[in-house]
């Protein structure tokens, strides 16, 4: 294992008191339990919008803390959910009395966690709305598995939402566009190789030279098939068209396109992929009216993309346009 | 059989040796068809617990097991961590106030655990979770006290179930957690969670072996 680190151990940690000092304009950093806060948290009589889940998938959502999207993001353990602890002192931190959305992304870990969480600070006379975002179209969504995973759709839907509460929308409110978000979201990714979890020393899995995984998930747990290498043109088609044909998405349909790099892979490449996104998109007469190149839900130093489309309408788009100042997502101001 | 609360004491510490012992092969376990956690995450989980017997050493057997409990629910993460840490608070729920217990009680303490964990989970037997580990062990070690057996015999053939248990996850399909995203290619692995909950009832086993 070759990584830029002190020591296994001290990965997260070290890697906040890192953001601390790069962006103490627009968060701080809490230590045990682990949170990073927006700077002015709690606004009172906003909604206060939370997410949190497993490290190695920077820059979510730690670097979107701040205006426009997240007041508090709870960093667990490398691909580990964070722990109840972490959830409620974020939840306390960023209640200005109008309640708090929490976005889950839907992994067994993730919802429990949450869930104990929600327990604990409504016990405690916060009120708490969840929204659990799942638009992996890799994963069979029925009674046999634990539902589709929640991956790309979260970054965009916790720049909508974090938009909705910014203008002062209600709870109920930021969570309807919540829902609306994640229901016109899907998403389907893809590995070149594997990824070294830091206290594990070695690669999750294997990838011969030719090989690659399509429907990886982002924590390096396999995906549904494995296929020899193919051109960039050939890879998109097979990300897309699941994607396209789960929603559907329909000729005359607007879309946000977000080509998503998983840590290992350049942005060159993403280009390259997200040019051939377009011709498909096209060729179906869709319309790509506002787009994301790059990388911003990895999976540590992992080689591959993901594709996330949500269809668009006045609300969402205006929503996403929103001026956003965070450490990985700054425009409109 | 009596076991007194300084029993659970030890009976916690083994439990954190055992896992830090075969942390890496859980983990392994967990890269085949999880994401490569789940024996970090149970090695920091019961070494923060063991940080917090000391402040429990003279307490009641309930005290102990809900402070195991909470500890790890603070620590672990994961789905392990509300899983296990429901399964020692419950537990622990079962024995409030108690000094000592005999093995009906255990056998109480362990339906508590259970029941929180499917709560806590919402999965059920033949899903390929560590229930599959559990609840085989707690009726073999039911139906043993109640055909008569000598409670160490009875706990020795719970063991034995749950061994049975943790073999039969292997060409189980998974539809819960995180390796039901698989589907099929589950099938042939042995479930992490089950291992690690193999690991505490032989650390069980072993500690009550040593009662007079």
């Amino acid at each position: 294992m070759k990584k830029l680190i002190n020591s296994p151990e001290g990965v997260v940690k070290d890697a906040l008191a890192g953001m601390a000092a790069a962006h103490a304009d627009l968060l701080r950093v809490d230590y045990d339990p682990d949170i990073i806060v927006r700077v002015g948290a709690p606004i009172k009589g906003k909604v206060g919008v939370i997410s949190g889940g497993g490290s190695g998938h920077e820059p979510m959502h730690g670097g979107f803390v701040g205006l426009g999207m997240l007041d508090a993001a709870c960093p667990g353990a490398v691909f580990t959910s964070p722990v109840p602890d972490q959830m409620l002192a974020a939840t306390k931190a960023v209640d200005g009395g109008a309640g708090v959305l929490h976005i889950v992304k839907n992994y067994t870990g993730d919802v429990m966690n949450f869930e104990m969480a929600a327990e604990l600070a409504a016990a405690e006379g916060i009120e708490v709305a969840v929204v659990v975002t799942n638009d992996d179209v890799a994963v069979q969504d029925s009674l046999y598995t634990a539902g589709r995973r929640g991956v790309g759709v979260t970054v965009l839907l916790e720049k909508i939402v974090g938009a909705a509460a910014e203008r002062g929308d209600s709870l109920l409110e930021v969570k309807r566009i919540a829902e609306k978000v994640n229901s016109h979201g899907r998403s389907m990714g893809m590995a070149l190789t594997s990824c070294t979890v830091p206290h594990a020393g070695k690669p999750t899995f294997e990838l011969g030279e030719n090989e690659m995984e399509i429907g990886i998930g982002i924590h390096g747990e396999p995906g549904r098939k494995r296929m020899d290498i193919q051109d960039a043109a050939s890879i998109t088609e097979l990300l897309a068209t699941p994607i396209l044909d789960d929603l559907p998405f329909q000729s005359g349909d607007q879309v946000l396109a977000f080509v998503n790099g998983l840590g290992g892979t350049p942005q060159i490449e993403l280009y390259i992929v997200y040019s051939e996104l377009a011709k498909i998109l096209e060729q179906r007469g869709i319309t790509i009216s506002r787009n994301l190149v790059g990388s911003y839900i990895t999976s540590l130093e992992m080689a591959g993309c993901s594709i996330t489309l949500v269809k668009l309408d006045d609300e969402l788009t205006q929503l996403w346009d929103a001026p956003v100042q965070t450490p990985a997502l700054r425009w409109g101001m | 059989m009596q076991i007194a609360a300084d029993t659970v004491i030890r009976f916690i510490e083994g439990v954190a040796a055992r896992l830090k012992q075969h942390r890496d092969e859980l983990t392994q376990l967990d890269s085949a068809i999880g994401d490569a956690d789940h024996g970090a995450n149970l090695d920091r989980g019961f070494t923060a617990v063991l940080a917090k017997l000391p402040s429990v050493a003279d307490k009641d057997i309930g005290t102990i097991l809900k402070t195991t409990g909470m500890t790890l629910v603070s620590t672990v993460g994961g789905a392990s961590g509300p899983l296990y840490g429901t399964a020692y608070m419950r537990a622990g729920t079962a024995l409030v106030d108690r000094f000592e217990m005999n093995e009906h009680d255990l056998v109480l303490a362990l339906e508590a655990a259970l029941e929180g964990i499917q709560a806590r989970g919402k999965a059920k037997r033949g899903e390929k979770t560590m229930i599959d580990a559990i609840a085989p062990g707690i009726d073999a070690l039911k139906a043993a006290l109640a055909a008569g057996s000598e409670p160490r015999e009875a706990i020795r053939l719970g063991l034995a179930a749950v061994e049975g248990g943790v073999q039969d996850t292997i060409p189980l399909l998974a539809t819960k957690g995180r390796a039901s995203y698989l589907g099929e290619r589950s099938i042939g692995h042995q479930d992490p969670g089950a291992t690690s909950a193999l690991f505490m009832a032989q650390v069980l086993v072993e500690t009550l072996d040593t009662l007079s």
